[in-house]
């Protein structure tokens, strides 16, 4: 489950970062290893939203520093 | 200017300023989304548009409520596809004194003229953000520069405008999009129709112009902004009033 979730993050970070698959490690934060200004990072979260049907709410955007901290938000949202 | 092949969304083009910019986007090439509170209104844009072989297509819509806005923009993606221009035009007035306002008039025109704009540009943002390229056109007027009795609210959501078009042009600059603003003087339309004698000739007096302003004069600084070669112009505002206002 965790792997499915790990992989639709990549998936969704590549497409709206324009970043390869191979830099979208679990340890890589979004805005300082993956490049995304903060406008990438409102598009980011809108892209999880719709990827996994959740809500982000912006309180909790700050939770998400890296790939490894988008699956593990994600998870838990999805529980 | 050529618009060919793009997509303009032009609000309030039913009458008036609005419905003059959606045809002269259509006379340079644009595909013109015309989006009025009926369908009967913008329909009758488009059919003035086809009637002179342009491209364009009906759309009813509230700009002041959040659905009709989204459903708007998600059907003009799907029927037309990403709109490289939005001219937020649908304006409304309630003229009275402050004193005798009544919070129905105050809300309802701050929440066509401004909301509607805020809502809007936040339904296409990221369709334009993906394309990398948005020229966004807010009508205000030298109503928000100046203020008018009797217009406290269409002055302030005016004004508004103007706070609103400096601060989408901060946020989205990066993006290669444009956010600026046209301010009308007084213009012939519905709108101003009901203005008193004396009031049209104090206009015809003092501006260099010499004369009302006519819809067709507000396009051509509209189309300006939203051309290709504007791109380094943002946050700006163009006066479009005869001189009235110096």
């Amino acid at each position: 489950m965790s792997q499915d979730i790990l992989n639709r993050v990549k998936k969704v970070t590549v497409e709206e970062l324009g970043v390869k698959e191979e830099e979208v490690v679990e340890a890589a934060s979004f805005t300082e290893d993956l490049g995304a200004d903060s406008l990438d990072v409102v598009e980011l979260v809108m892209a999880f939203e719709d990827e996994f049907g959740i809500d982000i709410p912006d309180e909790e955007v700050g939770e998400i520093k890296t790939v490894g901290d988008a699956v593990t938000y994600i998870s838990k949202k999805l529980e | 200017m050529s618009f060919d092949g793009k997509v303009v969304v032009v609000t309030g083009a039913s009458r008036g300023i609005g419905r003059e910019i959606a045809l002269a986007f259509s006379r340079q090439g644009a595909n013109v989304a015309c989006v009025a509170t009926t369908e009967a209104g913008a329909a009758g844009t488009v059919a003035a548009i086809e009637a002179e072989s342009g491209k364009g297509k009906a759309y009813a819509c509230d700009v002041s409520d959040s659905a009709s806005v989204e459903q708007l923009f998600t059907a003009i993606q799907g029927d037309l596809g990403t709109p490289a221009v939005l001219v937020n035009n649908a304006g409304i007035n309630r003229d009275t004194l402050l004193m005798r306002m009544k919070e129905e008039d105050w809300d309802r025109v701050l929440d066509v003229n401004l909301k509607g704009a805020f809502l809007c540009i936040r339904a296409v943002s990221r369709s334009m953000m993906k394309a990398r390229y948005g020229r966004i056109v807010n009508v205000s007027s030298v109503i928000g520069q100046t203020g008018a009795a009797g217009q406290s609210n269409y002055a302030a959501s005016k004004a508004g405008l103007f706070g609103l078009t400096m601060s989408v042009a901060k946020e989205l600059g990066s993006r290669g999009i444009t956010c600026n603003a046209v301010a009308p003087g007084f213009v012939e339309t519905d709108m101003t129709e009901s203005l008193p004698a004396e009031m049209r000739e104090a206009v015809i007096s003092t501006a260099p112009a010499g004369r009302l302003g006519l819809p067709g004069d507000i396009a051509p600084a509209v189309l300006f902004l939203a051309s290709d070669g504007a791109g380094y112009i943002t946050g700006q505002t163009i006066t479009v009033d005869g001189g009235l206002t110096l």
